[in-house]
């Protein structure tokens, strides 16, 4: 925590902290996800910024105790600018043994733990793999600890509403939250209405909960409490004026979707096929049907792409929403959608891999599957999103190069954006630049490849026009008819063609130019997709050591942005910050025969700022040596 | 066609494409598409709200040879594209083109799915009993010990038999036909007729790689004994004099074929066809020494991209008219100022 001057010259009740980071962190049915939700709500409307990174097992309901089973969810807020949910956590809450196992770790030295004693038996210690109580056995000294029987109080709080004792427990987070609520002076209303509205049908389930949030607010207002913990103030930040949400990845993808085809005045239909961590777009989408959405619970993956492919060979905007394993299942399908030119999106929610990999963790290993896993030459755009709010506008993009192209595209966001919230200011809908679709119906000379002399895009004719009924299919098609052909020249001149439309767009993009700091000198660092928020908060601390250091993003993995041979060529090294081991490294060596470097951590996590800064630093010294 | 023009009496010219057509001489597929090509005037089909989707293998190159809309998928998927084609645009009349291969073995899921989920189009199953197009493998409805080069001793697989899977899949309408069946025709009418999904086996003969393999059924010496064609509330008889017919055995549970006037076998002894009866259909499936053709099965039941339509109808009702502004703010929002 860092402590602001203005703290110790103003004693208060409350010590003002700049920034704090909370990791809540229990099993997974202790509601934990909720429970960080709810205090990212309170901490949005203490006007913080924000970043958050939920963290949960690929296990729905783990065994009870297992460390296996320990569902975490982190904030970072602040009086200022917040990119990332933080590196180490100023603040741990352990619900159980196995919480504390598996964070303990993490959390700073002298850092605050707040514990739930209540959950420390002898089993759950086992379970969780302690052979003493960690909390007896001063391994657990470095920290200021607050031990707590949040069980016990819990069940105290709640023991006039008459709900069974299994109930009753289960509303021990809201007790965490109501003490949280106290220690960083957050406002318990939203939360109160929140479990109103979503215990309706229950009413004694909403007032226990409300009960114990309550009472754990009341015991930090009562309790003395140990020496060196007491409450917090972090004030509010200088965000730009405006409305804000909080909005996770997968909701920004799923809104940008729907007001994409509103631009393009095309119906929309998401085919898909439930997958860790892009279901959400699915629920997400099958709610917003009002908006000529139609969505397709498919059988598999591929039959979610085909019909897909379908809708929009009928005249709809056709999307499809999966990770890695699933646009595994989809590459044939893409590469039909490429040889019949059909606009098609692809959203792919990255986790680890390998095969099943990683479900619920996030990583940036599909790069290559994007650029170029088909069989065949098939370009296709890529497009990858930085921030969960950026989510939104990737999403519109993607529809726009899909229909203004006749071309799939491929929005890569990952498991990190998707489930993270971030203040989000509203858009302004009426700057949007509408680009309404237009149906090719003019029979005269018409055949299904005729094209747009400037985007080389097909015309798209669709079924129920007079006059133009025609076939398409994945055979190799006569560029001047249509029709199926095997002639030697003619292929080779329409893989051109694909590979000029999808090059081409590189034209219609804005050129490459460095997000931080000089556009030449020592160090480029360069990143896409979800690192953009830690490596921008490096390259800042690296810039403020006075390195030099510069940080440019990329959105647009194929084609890149035009000039960026030449901005790489700026400077003397070249380094790659990725969650991968080194796709877009290889990527921009390829296409630009630059010494670039690949810095490479799969973990499953995101990057850590100061993990960052460090190894640009080593970096740095070496070639200083 | 604008609302105002006069109707257009088509024929089979408007649908027939100005391809050259390529499947092997003596193809089944050449009768089939002749059968199509006439028929479809006849139902009041336009070639502009036509759509045929095929997979791959030879019977899927058939909508080149349409002049309707026509998209050529890839291996298996076919169903899958259309349920997108129909749901996008339900006003279309919207035909599958598969094979035994295309739809039973590399597709079979897709075509459990669209006959389970009961989308509203025709599926036409080319069923040959051989992979043509790679030359000659055994396929998925390939007897035991069909000699092929993949299969040098005799393949070993336990065919699949389509109008069984099509009815263990749900599908709410199962015919069957054959190549040069002068009742093909009638088998597509009352496909297209149907609402629903309607699956139409059509047995096809390969000449190059499984010639004759349907001789017995198709051959017009032998034919008449072998097939039954069914027509609802009537009994179930065939032969040259119509002297055969179908007896319901209720020990074994099963059907069996009898001759009227031998062994004491009456009229009144067969059984009559009800192609609303699921138990019957499943027994036409797969008879000792005749083929069932014609209607095995006719049910209705909901319509899935009707459901679906119905849903959208329900949410603007329930949610009313789509507001961008108002999705974004659904939920808790904060000002800054």
């Amino acid at each position: 925590m860092k402590t602001t001057a203005a703290a110790r010259v103003q004693p208060s009740p409350r010590e003002t902290l700049d920034s704090v980071v909370i990791r809540f962190a229990g099993d997974s049915g202790d509601g934990m996800q909720l429970t960080g939700s709810q205090f990212t709500t309170a901490t949005a409307d203490a006007g913080n910024d924000l970043a958050t990174f939920p963290d949960f097992p690929a296990e729905i309901r783990a065994p009870a105790g297992t460390t296996y089973g320990v569902s975490g969810y982190q904030i970072q807020f602040a009086s200022h600018d917040v990119l990332t949910p933080g590196d180490a956590p100023d603040v741990l809450v352990a619900m159980n043994p196995a919480a504390l196992k598996v964070n303990s770790d993490a959390l700073k030295p002298g850092g605050l733990l707040v514990v739930n004693t209540g959950a420390f038996s002898s089993n759950n210690l086992k379970k969780a793999g302690y052979d003493s109580n960690p909390l007896e056995d001063g391994s657990m000294d470095r920290f200021r600890i607050l031990p707590l029987d949040i069980n016990k109080m819990t069940l105290d709080a709640v023991k006039d509403v008459g709900l069974s004792s299994k109930e009753s427990n289960r509303c021990k987070n809201m007790w965490t939250l109501g003490l949280m609520y106290w220690l960083f002076g957050r406002e318990r209303d939203e939360t109160v209405s929140w479990l109103e509205s979503k215990f309706a049908k229950s009413p004694k389930v909403a007032a226990a909960n409300i009960a114990a949030l309550n009472a754990g607010h009341i015991y930090g207002e009562n309790a003395e409490l140990p020496h060196g913990i007491h409450a917090y103030e972090v004030p509010a930040a200088h965000l730009t004026p405006g409305e804000y949400r909080n909005v996770s990845g997968n909701e920004a993808t799923a809104w940008g979707l729907v007001t994409g085809a509103q631009l393009a005045d095309l119906k929309m239909m998401y085919g898909s096929y439930p997958i860790t961590p892009a279901s959400s777009l699915l629920h997400q989408l099958a709610r917003l049907k009002q908006f000529g959405v139609t969505t397709f619970q498919a059988e598999d993956e591929i039959a979610a792409v085909a019909a897909a492919v379908g809708a929009s060979f009928s005249g709809s905007l056709g999307v499809t929403g999966t990770s890695g394993p699933g646009v595994a299942l989809k590459s044939e399908t893409i590469g039909l959608a490429i040889a019949a030119e059909l606009p098609l999106v692809i959203v792919n929610v990255q986790r680890g891999g390998p095969s099943t990999g990683l479900p619920t963790k996030t990583e940036q290993s599909d790069l290559f599957q994007a650029v170029v896993g088909r069989n065949g030459d098939a370009p296709l755009v890529v497009l990858a999103a930085a921030t969960p709010g950026d989510c939104y506008y990737m999403a519109i993009e993607a529809v726009r190069m899909a229909v203004k192209y006749m071309t799939p595209v491929i929005l890569l966001t990952d498991g990190y954006l998707a489930n993270s919230a971030e203040p989000w200011p509203l858009p302004d809908l009426d700057a949007l630049q509408p680009f309404p679709v237009r149906f090719h119906r003019d029979p005269e000379g018409f055949h299904p490849f005729l094209r747009d002399e400037q985007t080389h895009a097909r015309v798209w004719a669709v079924p129920g026009t007079p006059g133009l009924e025609h076939r398409i299919g994945g055979l190799e098609k006569d560029r001047t008819t249509g029709h199926i052909s095997y002639e030697p020249h003619n292929h080779h001149r329409m893989t051109k063609i694909r590979h000029q439309k999808v090059a081409g767009i590189a034209r219609d993009i804005e050129r490459a130019k460095v997000d931080q700091g000089e556009a030449e000198g020592d160090l480029l660092v360069v990143g896409w997709g979800s690192t953009y928020g830690a490596i921008s908060q490096a390259v800042e601390v690296l810039r403020g050591r006075g390195h030099d250091v510069s940080h440019l993003h990329l959105r647009n993995i194929w084609p890149l942005p035009e000039g960026l041979g030449d901005l790489l060529r700026c400077f003397n090294s070249v380094l790659v910050p990725e969650l991968n081991f080194g796709q877009l490294t290889m990527l921009l060596r390829a296409e630009f025969l630059v010494p670039a470097e690949s810095l490479t951590r799969v973990t499953g996590q995101p990057f850590r700022v100061a993990g960052l800064v460090e190894a640009v630093e080593e970096r740095l010294q070496r070639s200083a040596e | 066609m604008s609302p105002n023009s006069p109707k257009k009496a088509y024929t089979r010219k408007d649908f027939t494409s100005d391809q050259e057509v390529r499947w092997c001489p003596g193809c089944g597929d050449y009768a089939i598409l002749a059968a199509v090509q006439r028929t479809l005037p006849s139902l009041g089909s336009t070639p502009e709200n036509t759509v045929f989707i095929s997979g791959i293998g030879c019977s899927s190159r058939f909508p080149y040879y349409m002049n309707t809309y026509g998209f050529h998928t890839i291996h298996g998927r076919a169903p899958a594209v259309a349920t997108g084609v129909k749901l996008a645009n339900p006003e279309l009349d919207v035909w599958v083109i598969t094979g035994d291969g295309d739809g039973l073995s590399i597709g079979g899921n897709h075509l459990l799915h669209v006959l389970r989920r009961n989308v509203d189009l025709q599926i036409m199953l080319f069923n040959n009993q051989i992979y043509g197009l790679t030359k000659g493998q055994y396929s998925p409805t390939s007897q035991l010990g069909k000699v092929t080069p993949s299969s040098p001793l005799g393949s070993v697989d336990q065919p699949v038999v389509p109008t069984r899977f099509a009815l263990g899949a749900g599908a709410t309408f199962v015919a069957r036909a054959f190549d040069v069946s002068k009742k093909l025709p009638d088998a597509l009418m009352a496909a297209r007729e149907h609402k629903g999904a309607s699956f139409i086996e059509i047995l096809q003969n390969c000449p190059v790689f499984n010639d004759g393999v349907f001789d017995l059924v198709t051959d017009r010496k032998t034919g008449p004994v072998h097939q039954l064609w069914l027509e609802h509330g009537q009994p179930m008889r065939f032969g040259a004099n119509s002297e055969k017919g179908l007896r319901f055995d209720a020990k074994t549970l099963s059907l069996e074929v009898v001759t009227i006037g031998e062994n004491g076998v009456t009229e009144q002894d067969i059984v009559i066809h009800d192609e609303t009866n699921h138990q019957l259909a499943w027994m036409l499936t797969d008879l000792p020494d005749v083929v069932a053709l014609g209607v095995l099965y006719r049910q209705h039941s909901p319509v899935y991209n009707e459901s679906v339509a119905t849903q959208q109808e329900l949410a603007k009702e329930r949610f009313g008219e789509p507001d961008l502004h108002a999705l974004l703010r659904q939920g808790h929002t904060w000002t800054v100022t």
